[in-house]
């Protein structure tokens, strides 16, 4: 171990202050803290310090990413070889979504942490950890046969747009991940909807439909998959957004790890659960009459309100203002699906549009404590007066 | 009969370390320091020369904001050096202590009779006024001001903080003299709170209101007591006193001389021997580490205070001029590999869940100075809240300081916070980022703007 320190010192050298190449430290040191937490000491304030930093929290939530993407992979070799009616077995499935989402993973990376490299050198501070999960993320919620390229350039612009542009991690109002599907959402819409898009493949072989339950429910059909088959996630859809199973593991570490707000979690639920309750009493048309459990486990809304709305930087940041933000991406989520059949999957929006009011509810939570004290302020006042 | 107050979030950092109740004498160290920076905004005006003889309660220097606040050697000697530092600013006044021991003596035979402003003037000309201090900000006291109550905390709940009943209990009676003085500066009440579960002498104190408290630390943070009891306004004085300088008053008017005792307990998990000392404000350190067997074979960090919100000093150093305690912790310089991955290194405590150190939660652990990551963006929200116990909002609060909104800052709540308050936030953020020291500079801003 030693000798590895050693080495690693020594390459820094023409890196360190005031020598040749201190400019490029950030990129340096980005390495060098993956492989080692350094010896920085506290300097001012508390002296000792919690185990905790941003590199373990990331890391966290990439653990609790790992079961939902295994399933992924699986479930694009599933959906693939049940429909041409080959034989297969588990690694065969496996195999055939790997070959397929592992270069996505790739290219999400390598473009994204460019750019995060960029801008960190070029702003001289270090490089955050925040894009080790939007970078797993953005692959996680795209359909299979999106080319590549296109991937890169939705992880270019919600990298460069979403997040250098307000100033770098911690500082983003939209959740970059679901930026670079909205990009794609709206700037290659053939590869991004439709019937065609959600199974491996289901482009080039005619034998193959691809369509998901909220698509062909928006359509008027009927939906063949019980209940079980949507919660374990054996249906067509976007990468790992399909297994409400799963995801629910991920979840569960999230919680019991402090890393994700249970508080939006149970809040999106409930606000989804309350709105497809609601529209099954009123039950016009097909989605209005789809149980309202069954919305809560198809479609990216799991996904979704697990992993996405629960990003703290997009979300709202109080207490309070997290019960409200969630319950609201619930009920958005559910209404864009009902009311808007052009988008069946309402949740990417819905949280969009909840990480643009995160702000404002934040405003009102804080205001309230603001106007209760200067309240307490004025009534001290007369008392002595 | 005392009303009881809980406070409800926090947290109880176990650390290795904790003073034994032993109280030791030893034989008075040599030289004494006065530290213009042990008192928060002041610009000292020096009295005295290099080579001048001072008795114990000589004024050294006094504030150039109030030239009625002296500042007194605690010993009798001669002033050897003044030292300085960048912009000629003075560090510190270095006094070698004689055997002399001759002490400046005031007249307070009419104590009974004196009214609060005669009772000031004994405080002011004796060179005790420094050891009251005002809430907002944390400064010494103004003597102009009326405070709307008084607040003394004997209950400790910072990481291998002093019991205070064990320190104080062979000076009871000058404590209670001390309470009695400062119930003759305000109108309101002298606030004594103490452990719910143990009171101990305190619970016969009288001339106070007596408050039992509960909960983990932040809860014997003063700060978070007079939010919970006595939440300060706008405008309002609200005065602190830490407990041994309650003694240390009650003293001067007892005997008419300026009292300088502190006893101070040298814990951590460097020194083999934690225990108490009886010794005086300003003393150099090194008999008393030396005393407690602080390890040579480790670097360690001497800390004037506790290891959330102390100052850094050093072997070398002299005690401050408040803190009880001297933290000796070693200084964690070293590389971890891969110690970044979650539920490794478990035996580092962590509030946060991403490390198993939680499943030992009875066990003790060893602490260093390490920070255990990098600087980061402010990502994690919810994690300050959780260590907080007011009902202000930290990150919000934090924020406005940055920015030096000074209006934002005041609706959020300045007033009613001090760095310590920020001592556990510092220590539980992901993103490493120094909420203390932000804190510390949005104050004096506070204190330039609005006074």
């Amino acid at each position: 171990m030693s000798f590895l320190r050693n080495k690693i010192d020594q390459i820094k050298k023409p890196f360190a202050k005031g020598e040749k190449w201190e400019k490029f430290a950030p990129a340096v040191n980005a390495f060098d803290t993956f492989m080692f937490v350094p010896n920085h000491t506290t300097q001012k304030g508390a002296h000792i310090r919690d185990a905790v930093d941003l590199k373990r929290t990331m890391v966290t939530v990439i653990i609790a990413l790992i079961p939902t993407l295994i399933y992924g992979i699986y479930n694009t070799g599933y959906q693939y070889f049940i429909q041409t009616g080959e034989v297969f077995t588990f690694m065969d499935a496996f195999i055939h979504g790997a070959y397929k989402i592992v270069p996505m993973i790739i290219v999400s990376y390598v473009v994204g942490l460019t750019i995060e490299f960029i801008f960190a050198i070029y702003r001289g501070h270090e490089v955050n950890e925040g894009y080790l999960v939007t970078g797993l993320l953005i692959p996680m919620i795209m359909p299979v046969d999106i080319p590549l390229w296109m991937v890169g350039i939705s992880t270019a612009f919600a990298v460069l747009i979403a997040k250098e542009a307000f100033g770098g991690t911690g500082m983003n109002i939209l959740n970059p991940a679901l930026t670079a599907r909205a990009f794609a959402f709206f700037a290659y819409p053939t590869y991004m909807s439709g019937n065609k898009v959600w199974v491996s493949e289901a482009s080039n072989v005619d034998a193959i439909s691809g369509e998901t339950i909220l698509g062909s429910l928006a359509a008027g059909n009927d939906v063949s998959y019980s209940m079980m088959e949507m919660f374990n996630g054996s249906i067509p859809g976007s990468i790992a957004e399909t297994s409400a199973l799963w995801v629910g593991v991920g979840a569960l570490i999230l919680i019991l790890t402090g890393v994700g707000s249970w508080r939006i979690m149970i809040g999106g639920i409930i606000g989804g659960a309350l709105m497809g309750f609601l529209f099954n009493l009123w039950g016009a048309n097909a989605l209005m009459s789809f149980p309202w459990m069954n919305h809560l486990v198809v479609g990216g809304f799991a996904f979704g309100i697990v992993f996405m709305a629960t990003d703290p930087v997009s979300a709202a940041q109080t207490n309070k203002g997290k019960w409200i933000y969630g319950v609201l991406v619930g009920v958005f989520c559910i209404l864009i699906r009902v009311f808007n059949p052009a988008y069946p999957e309402g949740v990417m929006l819905a949280i969009l549009l909840m990480n643009v009011f995160a702000p404002t509810i934040d405003h009102y939570v804080v205001e309230a404590n603001i106007s209760k004290r200067k309240k307490r302020w004025s009534s001290a006042q007369l008392k002595t007066a | 009969m005392s009303k009881d107050i809980r406070i409800p979030r926090g947290s109880k950092l176990n650390l290795v370390g904790e003073a034994n109740k032993i109280l030791v004498e030893l034989p008075k160290p040599k030289t004494f320091v006065l530290k213009p920076d042990d008192f928060f905004y002041i610009t000292p005006k020096l009295i005295v020369k290099e080579g001048e003889s001072v008795k114990k309660g000589s004024p050294i220097f006094f504030s150039k904001q109030n030239p009625r606040i002296h500042f007194v050697s605690p010993v009798s000697g001669e002033v050897i050096s003044i030292v300085r530092g960048a912009k000629r600013k003075i560090l510190q006044v270095v006094i070698t202590a004689d055997e002399s021991d001759e002490v400046i003596t005031h007249d307070v035979s009419s104590f009974e009779s004196m009214d609060a402003e005669a009772i000031k003037e004994v405080i002011l000309k004796s060179g005790s006024w420094p050891f009251i201090k005002q809430r907002p900000y944390n400064t010494i006291a103004q003597p102009e001001d009326s405070p709307k109550s008084i607040f003394i905390s004997t209950y400790s709940t910072a990481p291998l903080d002093v019991d205070y009943e064990f320190l104080l209990k062979n000076n009871k009676l000058d404590f209670q003299k001390g309470i009695s003085v400062l119930k003759k500066l305000t109108s309101g009440n002298v606030n004594l709170t103490f452990d719910e579960s143990f009171n101990g002498f305190f619970g016969a104190i009288k001339d106070a209101e007596l408050i039992g408290v509960s909960g983990k630390h932040p809860a014997g943070n003063v700060g978070v007591q007079i939010h919970k009891i006595d939440p300060i306004n706008y405008g309002d004085r609200v005065w602190v006193v830490e407990p041994e300088d309650v003694v240390n008053l009650g003293i001067l008017f007892s005997t008419g001389q300026f009292s300088s005792q502190r006893t101070i307990a040298v814990v951590g998990s460097s020194v083999a021997k934690p225990q108490y000392y009886k010794t005086t404000i300003g003393a150099a350190l090194k008999p008393y580490l030396e005393a407690s067997e602080v390890n040579q074979e480790e670097e360690v960090r001497v800390i004037n205070g506790d290891v959330l919100s102390g100052t850094t000093s050093s072997e070398d150093g002299y005690a401050g001029y408040y803190n009880n305690l001297v933290s000796v912790i070693p200084e964690g310089n070293t590389y971890r590999m891969f110690g970044w991955l979650p539920f490794v290194d478990n035996h580092i405590p962590s509030i946060s869940k991403t490390s198993l150190s939680w499943l030992f939660g009875s066990k003790k652990s060893k602490v260093t100075t390490n920070l255990n990551g990098e600087e980061r963006a402010l990502v994690v929200t919810g994690e300050m809240e959780k260590v907080f116990p007011m009902n202000i909002f930290p990150m919000q609060l934090i924020k406005a300081c940055i920015v030096e909104d000074i209006e934002r800052m005041e609706a959020l709540g300045i007033y009613e916070v001090v760095p310590e308050d920020f001592g556990l936030i510092d220590y539980a953020s992901t993103s490493k980022i120094e909420a203390q020291d932000i804190i510390k500079k949005g104050i004096a801003l506070m204190i330039k703007e609005v006074g």
